[in-house]
Formats: C-alpha cells, sequence, structure tokens
C-alpha cells in the first residue's frame, strides 16, 4: 500500500531539488562520446586488419577473423582490469556496439561470478548478458537463410 | 589511409545510431545490441551489408551489427555447398572466431582476476 501513497510536500520538494541537482546528460554529448570512442575502436581494427594484411599475408576478407579476435583479446584484458567500464560510463553505445563491447559483457559475467564456483558460477553465468545476442542472431539468421532458400528455390533470386 | 577514415566515421555512425536507442528510445544495451545484431541479419539477407564493409573495412565489420551478417553468410555458404543441413553446419563458421575468443579469454581472465568494487 505504501506504494501507492501520495509524496508528501517535503518528499515531493526533495524531488524536485534531486532533479536540479543531477548532473544533465544531454543526448547530443551522449552522442558525440558514442561517435568519437566507436568510431576509434573501429579505426583501431582497421589498423590490426593492415597489418595482417601486410605482414602476415591475409587477404582483405579472411583479415576480418584475426582482427576480431585481437580486438577480443584486448577488451577481455581491459575489462579484466577495469579500465572498459570506466570508459563505458562516458562512451555508451560507442563501448556496447563494437564486438569488444560483446567481449567485456562476457568477460564481466565470468569475472563477476567466479565466487559461485568455476561450473555454476563462471561457465553457467558466462552467456547471461550476451547469450540474447547469439540467441536472436542465430535465430533471425535461420528465418533469414529459409526465406532466401525458398525464394531461390521457387527462382525469384 | 582514406579507409581508415571511413572505418572511424561509419563505425562511429553506427555507434551513433546505437547511442540514440538508447537514449531516445530508453532501450536497454540489451535490446539495443539485440536490434543491431537483427538488422545486421536482414541487411545482409538484402545483400546490403557485404557492399558496407567493402566501403568501411573494419567500420562495418567490428560493430555487432557484422556478427549477424557473418552467421547468415556462414548459413549461406553452407548450403550452397552442402544442402539444407549447411544452415545448421554452416551458421557459426565465420563467427566462431570471435565467439570462441570470447569464451576462451573471457574464462582465462575469470582464472586471475577479481571483481574490481
Amino acid at each position: 500500500m505504501a506504494k501507492k501513497q501520495r509524496p508528501t510536500k517535503a518528499q515531493q520538494e526533495y524531488q524536485e531539488f534531486v532533479k536540479t541537482k543531477e548532473p544533465k546528460r544531454s543526448i547530443l554529448k551522449n552522442c558525440i562520446w558514442a561517435f568519437f570512442v566507436g568510431g576509434s575502436i573501429c579505426a583501431l581494427g582497421q589498423i590490426i586488419m593492415t597489418i595482417f594484411i601486410k605482414y602476415f599475408n591475409f587477404n582483405e576478407k579472411t583479415a576480418s577473423s584475426p582482427m576480431v579476435a585481437v580486438l577480443i583479446i584486448i577488451s577481455s584484458l581491459l575489462t579484466s582490469l577495469g579500465v572498459y567500464d570506466h570508459l563505458a560510463q562516458y562512451a555508451g553505445a560507442g563501448t556496447i556496439v563494437p564486438i569488444t563491447g560483446f567481449a567485456n559483457t562476457m568477460t564481466s559475467a565470468a569475472i563477476e561470478h567466479r565466487s559461485e564456483g568455476y561450473v555454476l558460477g563462471v561457465g553457467g553465468n558466462m552467456f547471461k548478458l550476451s547469450g540474447s545476442v547469439i540467441v536472436f542472431g542465430v535465430f533471425s539468421a535461420f528465418v533469414v537463410a529459409i526465406i532466401k532458400i525458398l525464394l531461390m528455390m521457387l527462382g525469384v533470386i | 589511409m582514406e579507409k581508415l577514415f571511413w572505418a572511424f566515421v561509419i563505425g562511429g555512425a553506427i555507434c551513433v545510431i546505437g547511442q540514440i536507442m538508447l537514449d531516445v528510445f530508453k532501450l536497454t544495451p540489451a535490446h539495443t545490441t539485440v536490434i543491431l545484431v537483427v538488422s545486421g541479419v536482414i541487411l545482409g539477407g538484402l545483400g546490403w551489408y557485404d557492399p558496407l564493409i567493402k566501403f568501411a573495412g573494419a567500420g562495418a565489420s567490428v560493430p555487432i551489427s557484422s556478427f549477424g551478417n557473418s552467421l547468415l553468410k556462414g548459413a549461406m555458404k553452407e548450403y550452397e555447398g552442402g544442402g539444407l543441413v549447411g544452415v545448421l553446419t554452416g551458421i557459426f563458421d565465420i563467427t566462431s572466431a570471435g565467439v570462441s575468443a570470447a569464451i576462451i579469454f573471457a574464462f582465462i581472465a575469470s582464472l586471475f582476476f577479481r571483481p574490481k568494487g
């Protein structure tokens, strides 16, 4: 019942006071942060890709897998050291959208649940946050693939 | 050098789309990434994602939307090589490097590090 009670005058005043003190996070500022941090991560990926093409005999297509792996290693390490989450406070989607964000959610879930043991804690919770990406990615890829195959069989494409 | 510039701009732009989903539409990070992955699959199905990768390089292949595109591409490649079962066997074909690396290094991290306050 307590929830339905109207806030008293003092409470209302306090709420308004809190609003004035809250740091204003403008959408534009967040977008600029996201743009620069996200863009930098992608540019770093491009640099890694160029290195793989130049010195390790990969081509444009095959270089993307090792590049992604290197970014994931970097992201896991930075997450372990607590740097990535610090950056994420400012960068928002700039750190969530790149593949490094995927590695970050997995690493942080793994570290966070290690106190519950390796099998139930780490193993069971590693995909807690990132699992949704895999589930929806795989299912939608399956649906689109089937639609595409049907259209190919019918001779539309 | 030009490729680096476009990787920065396109990669940044995709992150801004994600930020708008977070801020304007008040979605959770999980919903944002799921929407981006599914749109990557759909764009891949329409054949629009590969030209974007060709143009922007890592700017298109680092954001999570490329994960969706790669899932579909792997499935279609195996289908062409081995028939309908290929959809199941090929779906993780290209993304395997990313998923395996993430699992392995997340596990290694859990061996050596403790949660930061």
